[in-house]
């Protein structure tokens, strides 16, 4: 295994039902994961539905993947960007989104919290910041 | 293809996993360590309900690394490690113990 550890992003911005891009990039996010590489995810535009409390696909006949991002820490996949002017934008805040933690090893396996919101301009620099951007 | 248990039959795939998740029974985990030649104990059981739990809270299966930390965690190094997790399922916890669990294969699993 190389030992030059990347930074890759995911950047989501499709709603989580209607296409599969949503649920497809969690998998390939859950593949990714095992080749120690430093992930992050970023949700914007309508990615930021697929981070919503409470869905319930029963009507569709998909499956419910949201609960897939609460597992996310269990794969140290700890940060997830979400914008705040998407969030704005389609009159949500962080109370509508699912609570998702990790636990920190390094700090006596202490619960923190998984999501972070930023504004569209620090989102930009968390871009900039990247080896790889994987767009879905 | 698919498993017999007493009398009623269980679709699976042609690795084995079964085709309707609901299909599952403690009768059927037991059929399907017998064909793969598994004798269940204790700790096959606890790795098998802790799938389980795992694959109804998140709805994924987790990787075999996820998998053999939680164990550690919730049982401690004795079990949770690779060398005793290989002895309890040889060909991969992750892999055999899900088929047994009657979960799809574990996501990234190659």
């Amino acid at each position: 295994m190389s030992e030059v550890i990347k930074k890759f992003l995911y950047v989501n911005r499709k709603a989580p039902y209607g296409t599969i891009y949503a649920q497809e990039a969690l998998e390939v996010v859950l593949i990714g994961a095992a080749f120690d590489q430093d992930v992050s995810l970023a949700f914007l535009d309508d990615g930021v539905f697929q981070l919503t409390k409470g869905q319930d696909t029963k009507e569709t006949g998909l499956k419910n993947f949201s609960p897939t991002f609460r597992a996310l820490g269990d794969y140290e996949v700890t940060k997830l960007y979400v914008e705040q002017e998407s969030l704005d934008e389609r009159g949500l805040t962080l109370d509508d989104l699912q609570d998702i933690q990790y636990e920190d090893e390094d700090d006596d396996y202490a619960e923190k919290p998984s999501i972070i919101v930023v504004s569209r301009a620090r989102m930009g620099e968390v871009m900039a910041d990247q080896d790889v951007i994987l767009s879905f | 293809m698919a498993y017999d248990v007493n009398g009623t039959t269980v679709e699976h795939d042609e690795e084995g996993y079964i085709t309707n998740l609901s299909d599952w029974s403690k009768e059927l985990a037991d059929v399907i360590a017998d064909a793969e030649e598994i004798e269940m104990g204790e700790e096959h059981w606890a790795v098998v309900n802790f799938l389980r739990d795992y694959y109804e809270e998140y709805q994924i299966a987790p990787a075999v690394r996820v998998l053999i930390k939680s164990i550690k965690k919730s049982m401690g190094p004795e079990v949770g490690n690779n060398k005793y997790m290989y002895e309890l399922f040889p060909y991969g916890p992750a892999k055999q113990a899900c088929k047994i669990a009657g979960l799809p294969k574990p996501t990234g699993c190659v």
